[in-house]
């Protein structure tokens, strides 16, 4: 099965907060404005539900520091 | 795979005996290089030569420790059928790691055998471009190798700069594209695309070296010193108070105070022993017996990696002596990523604070919290590389932790 | 109907006059990184863009009323080449200049996934040009531009703009500025 997942560019986040708004509570802001995942790093699972505002979040970010990648997840036994 | 290795024509040289592999030519021109080598075995086929070297167990010894095997096979699968999207090859000899002259030694003294490897490799995965990245004065070394063969004429050289990142495996692709040596994101893996969108196996000059003796020689041999998960030789550059940089060959799984005694440090008088480098952890001294493989290091948070040892002597406080490497690493970030930029900063700055005694008792808390705040967020692992090093101090010097915390130092103000 | 054309092409020149005022507001608000007026960040944005496209219909609008209006003397090559024009060259010419960046800056703002950041970043520069430039067009060539309702509203787009341009050059301007390192812009 396959899955999406938000790709977090740091090298082009600024931090500005708006898929932290968008996504929360799943990614939330550290003490300098960038987003932060719990238990994840550059690569955040996006669950279904989650999806349409993640496009929204890849669309408005003034940065274009998000993007939205399907990864392969193993099948669960 | 016992099969494969008999299918591989054997040497004609007979090959070197004990630990002493990598420089047994002992002199960095080619006919010292043939005398003892031999030519490399470029009848091989790629099939033999990945299976020789998954029997062998190579691993990577640019830090991360990969298995070669698996790189190669990786670039090798990925490439495509134009010129456009054949494999690259890129040797990295870029030491960003101030504790780290492994490397340049081996560039500076065998640099045959990392050509060897280096059109080896290109050989197995199909790459039809290859580079070298290193140091200035290493690339000296190599200009004088190249010029004394015909078959190496087309490796590109490239000159790394010297900061912490500049060799990490994003920095150096960037640095031959752009000639900017700065990490960058990275969708996907390099093997699947990397410069110029090929794909592209950066590897460290020591891992080259040892492939092309695993071509010559096979993995029986390879394997024939070292431990079961830790086989053939490494070299180990190992720091103490009186001893600077010296750059060893050991055998794999060698316990930590057999390296340091064969450097002549007294081991009778440590503090901690930092392995693997400053995106390392600490192991105290009392731990000295433990072996450099990446099952019994795996405890303490680090691995062989790309075997630096540096010993921290019974007077020095261990807790100021990591300030400064947090520091140092703090100050090394290419400061592109927010959460490293920021972070490191302010993970060192807490540490500091810690280390100058008599603070809140929150403080480590708040280190551990800062660490993962960065762990993960970043286009390479320099922040995971810090934060494991700063974890790995409170863990290492968890008394002496306390002990500053109520207003002293276990080493000097007992 | 003549006159119709007339009247729409002056209205709707105003009111993209004032559209686009609102629009540098609310990017330089975007570029802050704050939520205000009750809306989140990304709302702001959202406003910020379309509000921008209500503009550019309007002021589509307003060259399109134009064409078609036979007292303004406007050609089709006028639209589009500034300084070309039979009446007031020079001040229909800012017209023209402003009316091309808009389609610059719209054309770049709604590709910007494609082009990247980098092109979209340096086009969307031009918006402190293109606002201007539409003002002195405004001024010069506007046929209400001795009233005083129409004085009263430049002054205030004016004025507004310039309070957001020194707020967006202080040290306050953008959010967390205080407490974070600059990263290296590259």
């Amino acid at each position: 099965m396959t899955r999406q997942s938000l790709h977090i560019d740091w090298t082009a986040c600024d931090g500005r907060g708006l898929c932290t708004e968008l996504l929360g509570p799943l990614l939330v802001r550290d003490e300098w404005g960038y987003p932060r995942a719990a238990g994840y790093g550059s690569d955040v699972p996006i669950p279904g539900s989650f999806v349409a505002d993640a496009r929204d979040a890849v669309a408005l970010c003034p940065r274009l520091a998000l993007s939205l990648q399907e990864v392969r997840t193993p099948a669960r036994s | 795979m016992s099969t494969v290795e008999m299918t591989i024509p054997r040497a004609a040289v007979a090959p070197p005996m004990g630990v002493n592999r990598l420089f047994a030519a002992g002199a960095p021109d080619l006919a010292s290089h043939l005398a003892r080598f031999g030519p490399a075995p470029l009848g091989l086929t790629p099939g033999q030569l990945l299976g020789e070297l998954e029997a062998s167990g190579l691993d990577g010894r640019g830090g991360a420790g990969f298995a070669t095997w698996r790189k190669l096979a990786a670039a090798r699968t990925s490439a495509g059928p134009t010129a456009y999207s054949a494999p690259v090859v890129i040797a990295n000899g870029a030491e960003g790691e101030p504790m780290s002259a492994k490397d340049e030694i081996l560039l500076r003294h065998a640099p045959h055998l990392v050509l060897d490897g280096l059109l080896l490799a290109a050989a197995v995965t199909g790459a039809r471009e290859v580079h070298l990245y290193s140091g200035p004065v290493q690339l000296a070394s190599v200009r004088r190798a190249i010029a004394e063969r015909s078959d190496a004429r087309g490796v590109i050289l490239h000159e790394a700069p010297d900061y912490f990142v500049s060799g990490e495996a994003s920095a150096v692709v960037s640095a031959i594209e752009t000639g900017v040596a700065i990490p960058r994101d990275r969708r996907v893996r390099l093997a699947v695309s990397g410069l110029g969108g090929r794909p592209t196996v950066v590897s460290n000059v020591e891992t080259l070296a040892h492939v092309a003796l695993v071509a010559r020689f096979g993995a029986a041999w390879f394997r024939s010193v070292g431990t079961d998960d830790s086989p053939g030789t490494r070299l180990l550059t190992v720091s103490g108070d009186a001893v600077d940089r010296k750059v060893i060959e050991a055998t794999g799984g060698l316990p930590l105070a057999e390296a340091l005694g064969a450097v002549g440090i007294d081991t009778s008088r440590l503090r901690a022993v930092l392995v693997g480098g400053y995106h390392g952890a600490w192991v105290p001294a009392s731990d000295l017996w433990v072996r450099l493989s990446n099952r019994e290091l795996e405890p303490y948070g680090t691995r062989p990696g790309a075997g630096i040892l540096v010993a921290l002597g019974e007077q020095h406080c261990g807790l100021a002596a990591s300030v400064g490497i947090a520091r140092y690493l703090a100050a090394q970030s290419a400061r592109q990523c927010g959460p490293c930029v920021n972070g490191l900063p302010a993970m060192a700055e807490v540490l500091a604070r810690l280390a100058a005694g008599g603070g809140s008792a929150r403080l480590p808390d708040e280190v551990r919290r800062l660490a993962a705040v960065v762990t993960g967020r970043g286009a390479c692992r320099h922040p995971d590389g810090t934060a494991r090093f700063v974890l790995s101090t409170l863990e290492a010097f968890e008394s002496d932790v306390r002990a500053h915390l109520a207003g002293y130092c276990e080493v000097t103000h007992p | 109907m003549a006159e119709a054309f007339w009247a729409l092409g002056r209205a709707t020149g105003v009111v993209s006059l004032v559209l686009f005022t609102v629009t540098v507001l609310l990017g330089i608000l975007t570029r802050s990184g704050r939520p205000a007026l009750g809306l989140p960040r990304f709302a702001v944005t959202l406003v910020h863009r379309n509000v921008s496209l209500l503009a550019t219909v309007l002021v589509i609008i307003h060259v399109a009323s134009l064409l078609a209006d036979p007292y303004a003397q406007l050609r089709l090559v006028d639209v589009v080449v500034p300084f070309l024009g039979t009446a007031k060259p020079f001040w229909l010419g800012l017209g023209t200049f402003a009316f091309d960046l808009v389609l610059a800056l719209v054309v770049t703002g709604l590709l910007r996934q494609r082009l990247g950041q980098r092109a979209f970043r340096f086009v969307h520069w031009f918006s402190y040009a293109m606002w201007p430039v539409a003002v002195l067009h405004t001024l010069g060539d506007g046929s209400d531009v001795g009233k005083s309702w129409l004085v009263l509203l430049l002054v205030l787009c004016v004025g507004s703009v310039l309070v957001s341009l020194a707020w967006r050059m202080s040290a306050t301007f953008i959010e967390y500025q205080h407490t974070r390192f600059e990263e290296a812009r590259r």
